[in-house]
């Protein structure tokens, strides 16, 4: 894993004519993970897609070390094919190979059946195999835990409690608890402008 | 390189015949019901359907270039495959140039090969025939090019698939212009000067496009 760093100064963002959150900053290094609360609409989703670089903010500046991996309510998976082929477009250009990573979050089975056909939490465990095929240093968990039963946020919770150990850095949106040791809080409302 | 490849071979796969986005079957179809429809419109007069028929056929190519519009770029940015591509260092200029490449292979060599069937609705001759042949030849990479760019531009937008029709006619007018123009002239300067516009446009295609794909993602 390459040294990962994420940080982000005096970060603003504005969506059609609404400040949405302004003067919000953290630094994180290796190993080290946030959580963005807050209620829907505060702006979790535009947060991550500025630390992503997806998009630019109204004022501020992200700096970021390291690759970068996202999963959000879009699957980038083509809907109509297998999800084992679907999957293995990305793996192809990660240069990793999909299929023990699929096993791992529970999908072995159905890599056979077409992406449209997957439900709510079978598409984001999805997302979160072409997440770990991407060996990315740095998460953004966009509302992870959505739609995943019980055994799966466990699961997904260990994935990201073993990305940060290997020295990883994640920063998870999510208005639910997210139970990792040592996980930073970043609520959103106290920066609204 | 090998990025390169993946992603013309997705493409391919979803623009072919049989591939998931219509493929080429639709512009084809609708280009040879031009064709189908003119001499029921005009009449059997054999030699005005001789004199205008090269004509209809470019007209007919492209109006069934407006078709594949809407799903050449924007199912893909509505599924974040762009946001994937952007993260793992895949420039936006890179998939639209690819892109541009894999629609004119699913639309170029069809339409031309559709053009000989065409030219028997029509009552086309061979000389005419070649020169319409020629042209397509020489115009159809432009008219990919041009679709893919605005099909970029208009991806972010409700009523993009309306938009885009009419922002491609104004654009084609020039390749239309020398594609057809070089059926009564009879000359190659005509086909040369299509294959410039047509390069012209290939050259602005991945950044025409590009940049508009990168506007959609952060608006």
């Amino acid at each position: 894993m390459q040294a990962a760093h994420l940080s982000a100064s005096n970060i603003a963002c504005r969506r059609g004519d609404r400040l949405l959150f302004s003067g919000l900053g953290f630094t994180l290094g290796p190993g080290e993970a946030l959580q963005v609360a807050g209620a829907n609409g505060i702006g979790k989703s535009s947060l991550l897609r500025i630390l992503a670089g997806l998009a630019r903010p109204y004022v501020g500046a992200v700096e970021r070390e390291g690759t970068v991996g996202l999963v959000d309510e879009r699957l980038a998976l083509d809907e109509h094919l297998p999800l084992g082929k679907a999957l293995a477009f990305w793996s192809a250009l990660d240069g990793e190979d999909e299929a023990q990573r699929a096993t791992a979050l529970g999908l072995a089975d159905l890599l056979d059946v077409p992406v449209r056909y997957l439900s709510t939490g079978q598409r984001k465990r999805a997302a979160l195999a072409r997440l770990l095929g991407q060996k990315a240093a740095i998460w953004l968990l966009d509302e992870p835990l959505n739609g995943l039963d019980t055994a799966a946020v466990a699961l997904v919770t260990r994935l990201t409690a073993e990305h940060c150990a290997n020295g990883g850095i994640a920063v998870v949106a999510s208005h639910q608890t997210f139970a990792l040791a040592g996980m930073q809080q970043l609520p959103l409302r106290d920066f609204v402008a | 390189m090998s990025a390169l490849l993946r992603l013309l071979r997705r493409d391919l796969a979803a623009f072919m015949p049989g591939g998931r986005r219509g493929g080429t079957l639709l512009p084809i179809l609708f280009f040879l019901a031009v064709a189908m429809l003119y001499p029921f419109a005009v009449g059997p007069d054999a030699p005005v359907l001789a004199r205008t028929g090269g004509g209809v056929a470019w007209i007919g190519a492209l109006l069934a270039a407006i078709l594949p519009l809407d799903r050449l770029v924007a199912p893909d940015l509505e599924q974040g495959f762009f946001d994937h591509w952007a993260l793992r260092g895949i420039s936006e200029e890179v998939v639209i140039a690819v892109r541009v490449l894999a629609h004119w292979l699913s639309f170029g060599p069809p339409l031309m090969l559709a053009a000989l069937p065409a030219s028997a609705l029509l009552g086309i001759d061979g000389k005419t025939l070649y020169t319409v042949e020629l042209g397509l030849l020489a115009g159809t990479p432009g008219l990919a090019a041009i679709g893919v760019t605005i099909a970029a531009l208009t991806a972010g937008l409700r009523a993009g698939a309306a938009l885009s029709g009419l922002l491609l006619i104004p654009l084609a007018v020039p390749l239309l212009i020398f594609g057809a123009g070089a059926l009564s002239t009879g000359g190659e300067s005509g086909i040369a000067l299509t294959a410039a516009i047509s390069l012209v446009l290939l050259a602005i295609a991945p950044f025409a496009g590009g940049a508009a794909v990168r506007a959609a993602r952060e608006g």
